[in-house]
């Protein structure tokens, strides 16, 4: 693997118009207007942040995880990265990002989902997958398991070999990294801050994260997907 | 057609959809009839669509992103909604996705139907959302898709890339059915694939009967998880 490259940002935290801690395990859902800058923070480090999001305006426009991978033919998310919805908006621009790369491949983990990769007998084991279902069902909008799309994992490590193979691997986060995006158009966040247990994608202990928003600085025009970039 | 265990075939033009409720205990192989055909293809359990082909949890479970004989196809819900039974091709993509209205037209430019009939231009995703209107699913049903015969690379930094000429006139794959298991295609291109011209290929399809699935079966032993598997869709029909 190359080196990952990293681009800091230079917003205060001390200026930001929102800040809340997820702690380990939860969910958050939240609203985010065109022009806010949204960071994430890994506060102790290789921790999962499973995150979706969608047009605020019609839901049914959601992030894409291989539209986005498919237009800038990367598999990997960093800085310069636009996540791009089923319907070809740019949802948001990654603009700043301490760790270096971020996985869109290995999904979300789920009770069944652990039952396969596991055993039979962890169906109890709290999942992302149920956490979004209960954020969804909370925000009480008509969102219901439908909406519930192959994710975003920040700060989570899954390569893809040239053979092929696909790998998690330990984290290549570390406390205090973030990732910085700017939303190019109204979006609605919703997060999972992983539970997983069973493999080393939050080395073995989940761990809170924070969230930041600060309130629009750059107004551009309204993005679409070029083909063509 | 002679073939005993044949139940139909049938021809899917090129850039044309298919739809069909594949039944637990028959399999679909779909064959390239020309070399260099993209199939790209979505997948739900028939009784309760909500439960779909998941591609994180078919990669994960299975510590691939390529898809060949012995491979599974799982549901959100940890099932096994089909297994590639057989395959000469050895790669078949699951990450890139499929093309949309904007890339078509930006790649190929424009063909209506008024001027070029059926070999009008079609894209990939509207391709999938009104053969999914069929069965009354819409776009929060749309889902990552499966690229059959179509293979992309990945460098370790992450770049893809298409691979040609990675399907030789009649490779075949076959899905044998695990669930009964709503399966929606079309022959539209991959949406990587670099050729400057509108060149989509048809695919031959036969429906046949499968094989029970053994306890020594190559797609069951592959992976344990796999075994895991095939022990979940079983409980479903108990």
């Amino acid at each position: 693997m190359s080196e990952a490259k990293t681009i800091e940002s230079n917003l205060d935290p001390g200026s930001a118009s929102y800040r809340h801690v997820i702690p380990a395990g939860e969910p958050w859902i939240y609203e985010i207007r065109r022009g806010q800058y949204f960071r994430i923070v890994d506060l102790h480090g290789n921790q999962a942040v499973d995150t979706l999001f969608y047009n605020l305006h019609d839901y049914a426009d959601r992030y894409s995880a291989q539209d986005t991978i498919r237009s800038q033919a990367n598999l990997y998310l960093t800085t310069g990265t636009r996540l791009i919805s089923t319907a070809g908006t740019v949802l948001l621009t990654i603009v700043a990002d301490t760790c270096g790369r971020h996985d869109t491949l290995g999904g979300a983990c789920a009770n069944e989902s652990n039952m396969v990769r596991y055993a039979i007998e962890k169906r109890h084991m709290h999942a992302c997958r149920s956490s979004f279902l209960k954020a969804v069902l909370e925000w009480d909008h008509g969102m219901t398991k439908r909406d519930i799309a192959n994710n975003i994992n920040f700060f989570m490590n899954v390569p893809v070999t040239p053979e092929g193979k696909l790998t998690f691997e330990d984290g290549i986060s570390e406390a205090g990294r973030y990732v910085e995006m700017r939303a190019e158009t109204d979006v609605l966040a919703l997060i999972s801050n992983c539970p997983q247990l069973n493999n080393p994608c939050n080395a073995y202990n989940p761990t809170p994260v924070e969230v930041l928003l600060w309130d629009a600085v750059i107004w551009d025009a309204p993005v679409k997907d070029a083909p063509e970039n | 057609m002679n073939h005993p265990s044949i139940l139909w075939e049938e021809t899917v033009w090129p850039g044309a959809s298919w739809s069909h409720v594949l039944k637990r205990g028959t399999a679909l192989r779909i064959a390239d009839i020309e070399g260099g055909a993209n199939v790209g293809a979505l997948f739900y359990n028939f009784e309760c669509p909500v439960e779909r082909y998941n591609m994180p949890d078919t990669l994960k479970a299975q510590h691939t992103a390529r898809l060949t004989k012995g491979v599974v196809l799982y549901s959100d819900m940890g099932r096994i909604l089909c297994s590639v039974v057989e395959d000469t091709v050895g790669w078949h993509d699951p990450i890139g996705g499929c093309s949309n209205g904007a890339l078509v037209k930006l790649k190929y430019g424009e063909a209506r139907y008024q001027e070029h009939r059926n070999e009008s231009y079609k894209n990939g995703r509207d391709s999938f959302l009104v053969e999914m209107s069929k069965w009354g699913l819409g776009p929060r049903d749309l889902t990552s898709n499966v690229n059959f015969f179509s293979r992309v690379d990945v460098t370790a930094d992450g770049a893809m890339s298409y691979h040609a000429g990675n399907s030789a006139r009649g490779s075949y794959v076959e899905l044998r059915a695990e669930m009964n298991v709503l399966t929606i295609l079309n022959t539209c291109q991959h949406p990587l694939d670099p050729n400057p011209e509108y060149a989509p290929k048809p695919v031959l399809l036969s429906v046949r009967h499968a094989a029970s699935v053994e306890p020594d079966d190559p797609c069951r032993l592959s992976r344990p998880e796999n075994g895991r598997g095939f022990t979940l869709t079983e409980r479903y029909f108990l």
